[in-house]
């Protein structure tokens, strides 16, 4: 059982990397690399914000969404999975409202580095990504709980690595028309080659 | 020499600031430094003494290379003739004609039968990546206004013998522009890029082209029709006996196996690393902690043996002397601009490395082979290791300056 879970961590974490293998998230993993204190900070709000919603989703949609769900209520016959999404963007929001404040009143470093990209965290395509995929993939609550988590830390990795590079190309000499965001798509299209060393492991 | 040095001299002018060759000056000073030693020195404040310069460095690695190059090419003919003689066929094409003309045969005995048919194959493919890689350097140093760097050398000559023998030669040229132009080039050129350029063509290649470089087992051997698995390939197969029974360690340590050209010679790979660490052009450091990375991780796969994986059993002694492992970690780890610059992310670097070679290599059925993508895989985090040592440094001392 347990090497069930930590084969989902890893293969979450590396085969399936969210930024470098289904290249989602890209508006703030693109955005907010260029320091990797920066992006190691968001890298954790990511991994928070994807290991609570998460499994917060999947006991909507088990209890409530899901086909004859309400029938712990005596309700048979429903099916509200229409309006999932709706109500995981929700649960979303909402968590990134919360941890907005806490970020505010105890890390206002970090969350003045943040700025605009925590409110936007939101949106960000890797966090509803990972509700969804825990909906098809048909993950029960443990499984949830370590899915959002991996997927969280995978992704973080992935930011951390990318602004550490650009840290480095700040020693570079790219050409002009290339510089800032070009160099970026570049180098993340060049780093996602070398996560497919972990493409086809069975795990 | 004289005469070349005055030649030059006069050339000068035509080439310099306000000449009308002006554009052209990489060109000419390419031609200058390689004959002779460069004239600049550094004009920025930090100046260190020393008679190394990038010069030299690459061209140190380049004769660390040398009995690769050779082991590439005996083997490659070796690989082939033998083949050939079981098979009672001959050399094809113009390279048979070739042979016929100069009165050789294909004789796997034969030592200069083996290394002609090898360089045969082997020197196209080392020409094209040179001329094709060579005029990006140089079409970009012109564009650019940098200079032409030494380090196409050493991409140039690295990117050959990563290379299956029977690549085809359009596909060289396709891989070492990629390597050239992403892999370097848009970063700035030596010393800026992330990934080792020639690494990234290979990478290129072997995912755009699987057919060409690795597939049907077909591309090890260049003999028409041969089949011949890598030695890895086997091992995924059949696991440690299939190995075993066709060869034993000690060709795997001197290379008598198929592969990539200049990849199977353990021993050749040792002769490298010796000048690189003496010379101190290779970091020791990656090196060792490379070597033990693999050693521990495959020690513990070997331990706890899997059933259903034959790959596991495969021990450490042969996980070091097959496939591309030896290479990879005396010319491609210790690359001093993508690998690691801080002496404890060296060993960090190298462990990843190792045990990721290792870790691709057993668990990951799709590739047989795992040390390139291991590299790179590493290439991508060295930045990142670089930065937290640093700011573990910054932060330990900053305790002693405000305690």
């Amino acid at each position: 059982m347990l090497e069930h879970y930590l084969s989902l961590l890893m293969k979450t974490i590396f085969v399936e990397n969210m930024a470098l293998a289904f290249f989602l998230g890209m508006c703030t993993f693109l955005a907010v690399s260029k320091k990797v204190d920066t992006s190691i900070g968001l890298g954790v709000a990511v991994i928070v914000v994807q290991t609570i919603t998460v499994p917060v989703n999947n006991l909507i949609y088990q209890y409530l969404l899901k086909e004859d769900a309400l029938i712990w209520l005596g309700i048979e016959g429903t099916d509200l999975t229409f309006i999932g999404l709706i109500c995981y963007i929700g649960v979303i929001a909402a968590m990134v409202q919360i941890l907005e404040m806490v970020l505010d009143r105890y890390v206002p470093a970090l969350y003045n580095a943040l700025g605009i990209f925590l409110p936007l965290i939101t949106v960000n395509c890797a966090i509803l990504g990972g509700s969804l995929f825990m909906v098809e993939r048909d993950y029960n609550f443990a499984e949830s709980v370590v899915f959002g988590f991996g997927s969280g830390a995978g992704w973080a990795l992935a930011i951390a690595a990318l602004a550490g590079i650009r840290e480095k190309m700040k020693y570079a000499d790219v050409p002009v028309g290339l510089r800032g965001l070009g160099l970026t798509f570049m180098i993340t299209g060049l780093m996602a080659m070398a996560f497919m060393a972990f493409s086809g492991i069975q795990l | 020499m004289k005469a070349l040095r005055n030649l030059l001299d006069k050339l000068h002018p035509h080439f310099a600031k306000g000449g009308k060759l002006e554009k052209l000056y990489p060109l000419f000073e390419a031609a200058d430094s390689f004959a002779y030693t460069p004239g600049e020195v550094t004009d920025g404040a930090p100046h260190v003494r020393d008679a190394i310069d990038l010069k030299r460095v690459m061209i140190t690695v380049v004769i660390a290379l040398i009995p690769c190059f050779f082991m590439a090419m005996w083997n490659t003919g070796f690989q082939a003739n033998s083949v050939l003689q079981a098979s009672g066929g001959s050399v094809e094409g113009w390279r048979g004609a070739l042979l016929a003309l100069l009165g050789f045969s294909a004789d796997p005995n034969s030592f200069v039968d083996n290394l002609l048919l090898g360089a045969a194959w082997f020197v196209p493919i080392y020409l094209v990546t040179n001329i094709v890689g060579g005029l990006w350097e140089a079409l970009f140093s012109i564009v650019r206004g940098h200079e032409i760097n030494e380090g196409f050398l050493v991409t140039g000559s690295l990117f050959p013998l990563i290379c299956p023998p029977t690549l085809p030669l359009w596909q060289v040229a396709l891989g070492i522009s990629f390597g050239v132009v992403v892999g370097k080039e848009i970063f700035g050129g030596t010393g800026k890029n992330f990934l080792n350029p020639a690494l990234t063509g290979r990478a290129f290649l072997f995912f755009a082209y699987p057919a060409q470089l690795s597939g049907g087992n077909s591309v090890w051997i260049a003999a028409d029709g041969a089949s011949g698995a890598t030695a890895l390939g086997r091992a995924a197969e059949g696991g440690v006996q299939a190995v075993a029974g066709m060869y034993s360690w000690f060709d795997a340590f001197v290379g008598t196996i198929p592969g990539s050209m200049g990849e199977t010679s353990t021993l050749a790979c040792l002769f490298g690393a010796t000048i690189l660490v003496l010379t101190g052009i290779g970091s020791w450091r990656i090196m060792l902690s490379c070597l033990l990375g693999a050693l521990s991780l495959s020690a513990l796969f070997l331990l706890v043996d899997s059933s259903t994986n034959p790959m596991f059993a495969l021990g450490p002694h042969w996980h070091l002397v097959l496939g591309g492992f030896a290479f990879g970690l005396v010319f491609m780890t210790t690359d001093p601009v993508s690998g690691a610059m801080t002496e404890e992310g060296q060993w960090l670097y190298g462990l990843l490395i190792g045990a990721m070679c290792i870790l691709i290599r057993v668990v990951n059925p799709a590739y047989p082979e795992g040390i390139m993508l291991a590299i790179l895989f590493g290439n991508v985090f060295a930045p990142l290791i670089d930065q937290l040592v640093l700011k573990y440094h910054i932060k330990r001392r900053l305790r002693h300056v405000e305690g």
